[in-house]
């Protein structure tokens, strides 16, 4: 029978390692793409997964049942991502790489040239967001998250949370305003 | 009628509430709605790199090593481990066996030697565990039953290095396999010198480096294929 993920949480916190495998391999493909989407960078989200299953086994203890797991992984692995854009940002500013390649699979030329202008601007408007507000708006807009999920995750009020993700949007849509309205 | 807020738009674009009905009635607000629409749903165009369905397996070996060791590490999965190695090592060398016969596909091949590849390289992170012990104490009881458990699934590999001609891969898994054998034949009350003789012979063959280079390759080749 297969573990769900609260069963296997329940038998590795006990020290079956054999069970926190299951949790690595059914958790690391989604905590790969919100590690790149928060960070934009292929090697520094090869690292968050990392870290944050390192820190999530450590941590077990203080896992607490009644929430999902992944839910509380992502949550580790966004606060090991602010570590690192707070980190970033005392270096250098840097353009996710993830808008780099902005084309969709079938892209006509005319969404192409859109995206690509939108991209262009969606780097440096996401850099200067807060990094509540970058969270938030990753886990609101490409996670699918909710708001109450949003909130455990940053570990902050939902009102919080859901300010956090309208005052994102606001701010990306005033960045990427002129780029759009030229394009459409 | 008293316009949406701007938070209200988001919130429609990102629940449909509480605004569908508004939105239904109001062309302004329609109007609006759209134009956030059009941008968010740009926004989710932009490509992230996919992993394999394998991801998770090469994460869990890269953690392995990082993982605190704990008492419970003799648990069933340390048993069944080596088992699960030697069984897929014989899926392996059937699948070369079948080979001869029958031609078969690039991929099917790619993917049996990454499972050999896997099938060492969990075979020798176990093994390292063993070595390190008995290197660096002079208990070997505390260590038998790992090495009775890992002697199977070596020979099971030496044997299939040897018949793919990895002459290098197979020196290493003999060398292992002589202290392993040492190891699991090791008396219930060893003496310092009992233990002094298998560390010898680690020292001597540079058993530890041996096999963390051959783990380091066989991850590394696994992972590339």
């Amino acid at each position: 029978m297969e573990w769900t993920d609260a069963q296997a949480a329940a038998e590795a916190r006990l020290g079956n390692q054999q069970a926190f495998r299951v949790l690595v391999e059914r958790h690391s493909r989604a905590l790969f793409r919100l590690a790149y989407r928060m960070t934009g960078n292929e090697q520094d989200a090869e690292d968050l997964v990392q870290e944050s299953f390192l820190k999530a086994y450590k941590q077990l203890r203080n896992f607490d049942e009644r929430s999902a797991f992944s839910t509380w992984l992502h949550r580790i692995c966004v606060n090991c991502a602010l570590d690192l854009i707070r980190a970033r940002k005392k270096r250098d500013h840097q353009t996710p790489g993830w808008l780099e390649g902005v084309a969709a699979p079938d892209p006509s030329p005319e969404r192409l040239t859109q995206s690509s202008q939108v991209a262009e601007l969606l780097g440096p408007a996401l850099n200067r967001l807060s990094e509540s507000e970058r969270a938030a708006f990753v886990l609101r807009h490409y996670e699918g998250s909710s708001i109450e999920e949003i909130a455990q995750a940053l570990g902050v009020q939902t009102s919080a949370a859901k300010n956090s993700v309208f005052r994102a949007v606001q701010k990306l849509r005033r960045s990427l305003a002129p780029a759009w309205e030229s394009a459409r | 009628m008293s316009h949406l807020t701007e938070e209200q738009l988001v919130d429609a674009y990102y629940s449909g509430e509480p605004a569908d009905s508004h939105l239904a009635e109001c062309p302004e607000c329609k109007a609006s709605f759209e134009q956030l629409r059009e941008l968010l749903d740009r926004l989710s165009d932009l490509p992230t790199p996919e992993r394999g369905p394998g991801y998770g397996g090469e994460v869990w070996t890269r953690l392995l090593l990082r993982l605190p060791r704990t008492k419970s590490r003799k648990a069933w999965w340390w048993i069944l481990a080596p088992a699960l190695a030697a069984m897929l090592a014989i899926a392996f060398l059937a699948g070369r066996w079948t080979e001869r016969s029958e031609p078969i596909a690039g991929n099917s091949e790619q993917a049996r030697e990454r499972v050999l590849l896997l099938s060492i390289s969990e075979h020798l992170e176990r093994s390292q565990i063993v070595l390190e012990q008995v290197a660096n104490t002079d208990d070997l009881v505390e260590e038998r039953d790992r090495a009775r458990e890992l002697i199977g699934a070596n020979r099971l590999l030496r044997q299939t290095a040897e018949r793919l001609g990895d002459a290098k891969d197979a020196v290493v898994l003999e060398q292992l396999e002589q202290v392993l054998l040492d190891v699991a034949n090791a008396p219930d009350k060893p003496t310092k010198d009992d233990a002094a003789r298998v560390q010898k012979t680690i020292a001597q063959n540079e058993l530890l480096f041996k096999v963390r280079i051959t783990l380091t390759d066989a991850r590394e080749r696994g992972l590339t294929l």
